[in-house]
């Protein structure tokens, strides 16, 4: 008989203060405590603790924060921290995104050398119709060693582009008055604005206007200076990739979450020590508020004689960056406790322009779901 | 290219590299490759047109270690890490009738995860993966649900 089902009349429910307890883990001066989750059977004796999805769904929130095209900022509440780090993870390494992967260079006469312009290029990141990078656009199969390498490129898998820019003098500029390159030359700067997509095939029906056709997401990218007389003409070929082949393809800039800090004023902070205990946290973390006469007058509340004075309150720790600045003075000793909530992750996502920054975390959801379904079947395959 | 039998300090003498037992994982074939290839092709469908199209057989990433008995197993998971190795230990364990589950990364250059998983009386620890991989994709959903959901809402708070 399976375990559970002999100990499933006995399961004790926690009380909903040590529930609380158990989510915080516990930051001191020169330590931290209860850093690993502890949500398991078996772990707590008497304690069920096994997954159950309709409690996940009824304990599982999440609460925007802030969602533009290129920054989205959420939390997701009620997770375990391995499940948002694979989140993080395959937002960073395992959504595809176009980039440029071969720079073929006809002419490079510029002080930047080939190498280190196609690198550049690379890690240009580009926009275009959505439902043509999403859908349209397949993955492009390297064919093996010492075969035609352009075998498979075709209007599905491969984008070309053309770079062709010569820096040449500017007509009716007096050298002797103007000495900004920009003024004095043509293509002075090479920007990434004049990086040029020729649709090919069926690429005209996905990204060509009204769609939007494939483009630098930031057109002001600065890729190369030159001088009159100095000339660069390549063309480019972009494909599909993930960021753990090369972190050019990733979707992301920056994605990161941290974790809710928590701020727990055990005894009054009062007086001078409240303003001095607001200033050992960033702008908006600590209040001040004045005792009112109910609190005075409470016995054991530690506020007895201290009506009217300033004492510190919790105002918003979201905004704390947890320093730990607070616990370097004897004033405040065993007058506050920091924490982080074990399950609160505070989520960043900075998109680098070809998704946009939500869009992506639902992706990233996605990745995950069908990597499971994945090897789901795979491990049925197995046993056969 | 069945598991050898391996005996340690037989002879008095000390194991060599010709004891360690060969790795269970065959050869990938060109053929293979092409089709996990193609097969992640169809990552890029529709998220609404899950996988639609029938899938066409992929390389076998997934495989059995050598010394596993029906309760206590260890799995090679090819092309995967610690994204999918901490998740799935994390929902495996909050199976009550695991006893044991751990991932590992043996060397970081080679490109594969493996997992144990050892359970109570009564299940496998084959079932136990199978309902592992399955609960992390309920939670997907609901994840994804949820977020959407708060998404659509959050939108419409900051246009009123």
């Amino acid at each position: 008989m399976p375990r559970h089902e002999q100990t499933m009349a006995f399961f004790v429910k926690p009380s909903a203060a040590e529930l609380e307890r158990r989510k915080i883990v516990g930051i001191n001066k020169e330590t931290v405590t209860d850093v690993t989750s502890t949500d398991f059977p078996g772990h707590y004796p008497g304690e069920d603790n096994s997954w159950d999805l309709e409690a996940f769904s009824q304990g599982f929130n999440v609460k925007f924060h802030n969602n533009s095209q290129f920054d989205a900022s959420f939390s997701l509440i009620g997770l375990d921290a391995s499940i948002a780090n694979a989140f993080r993870r395959i937002l960073i390494a395992e959504i595809p995104t176009l980039a440029i992967e071969n720079v073929f260079i006809e002419n490079n006469t510029s002080v930047i050398q080939d190498e280190v312009l196609s690198h550049r290029l690379g890690l240009i990141p580009f926009k275009g119709d959505k439902e043509g990078l999403l859908h349209f656009l397949k993955w492009f199969k390297k064919p093996p060693p010492g075969a035609d390498p352009y075998a498979n490129c075709f209007d599905f898998n491969t984008v070309q582009l053309e770079l062709s820019v010569e820096c040449t003098k500017k007509e009716g500029v007096d050298p002797n008055k103007e000495d900004d390159p920009a003024k004095l030359y043509n293509h002075a700067n090479v920007y990434a604005k004049d990086i040029v997509f020729t649709p090919m095939g069926q690429q005209e029906e996905y990204f060509t206007p009204p769609r939007q056709p494939i483009a630098p997401v930031n057109p002001d990218i600065l890729i190369a200076k030159m001088r009159p007389g100095q000339e660069i003409r390549l063309s480019m070929h972009m494909h599909k990739g993930v960021g753990s082949d090369h972190s050019k393809f990733s979707p992301v800039a920056t994605a990161s979450y941290r974790l809710l800090p928590t701020i727990e004023i055990i005894k009054p902070i009062l007086g001078a020590d409240a303003e001095n205990f607001q200033q050992c946290f960033p702008k908006g973390v600590i209040g001040i508020e004045r005792v009112t006469a109910e609190e005075a007058a409470r016995e054991g509340s530690g506020y007895e004689g201290h009506k009217g004075e300033k004492k510190a309150v919790v105002v918003d720790t979201m905004r704390d960056t947890v320093s730990r600045e607070c616990l370097r003075h004897k004033e405040f000793e065993g007058k506050v406790r920091l924490g982080r909530r074990r399950d609160h992750f505070i989520f960043s996502i900075e998109s680098t322009g070809q998704w946009d920054s939500d869009e992506l975390f639902l992706e990233a959801v996605k990745t995950l779901k069908v990597k499971c379904n994945k090897l789901e079947k795979q491990v049925v395959n197995m046993v056969r | 290219m069945g598991p050898k039998k391996i005996v340690f300090g037989e002879d008095g003498e000390d194991a060599t590299m010709h004891d360690v037992p060969p790795s269970n994982q065959a050869a990938v074939t060109d053929d293979a490759a092409a089709v996990a290839q193609e097969d992640r092709e169809e990552d890029m469908l529709d998220p609404q047109a899950e996988h639609e199209e029938e899938e066409e057989e992929e390389e076998q990433r997934v495989k059995l270690l050598p010394g596993s008995s029906a309760t206590a197993a260890s799995f090679e998971f090819e092309k995967e890490g610690h994204t999918l190795g901490n998740a799935l230990r994390y929902i495996i364990m909050k199976n009550p009738d695991v006893e044991f589950c751990a991932y590992a990364i043996p060397h970081p250059s080679e490109d594969k995860m493996n997992i144990r998983i050892q359970t109570y009386e009564g299940t496998t620890a084959i079932e136990a993966l199978e309902k592992g991989l399955k609960d992390l994709q309920d939670l997907c959903d609901v994840v994804a649900d949820k977020f959407w959901t708060a998404r659509d809402s959050f939108a419409g708070t900051a246009t009123a």
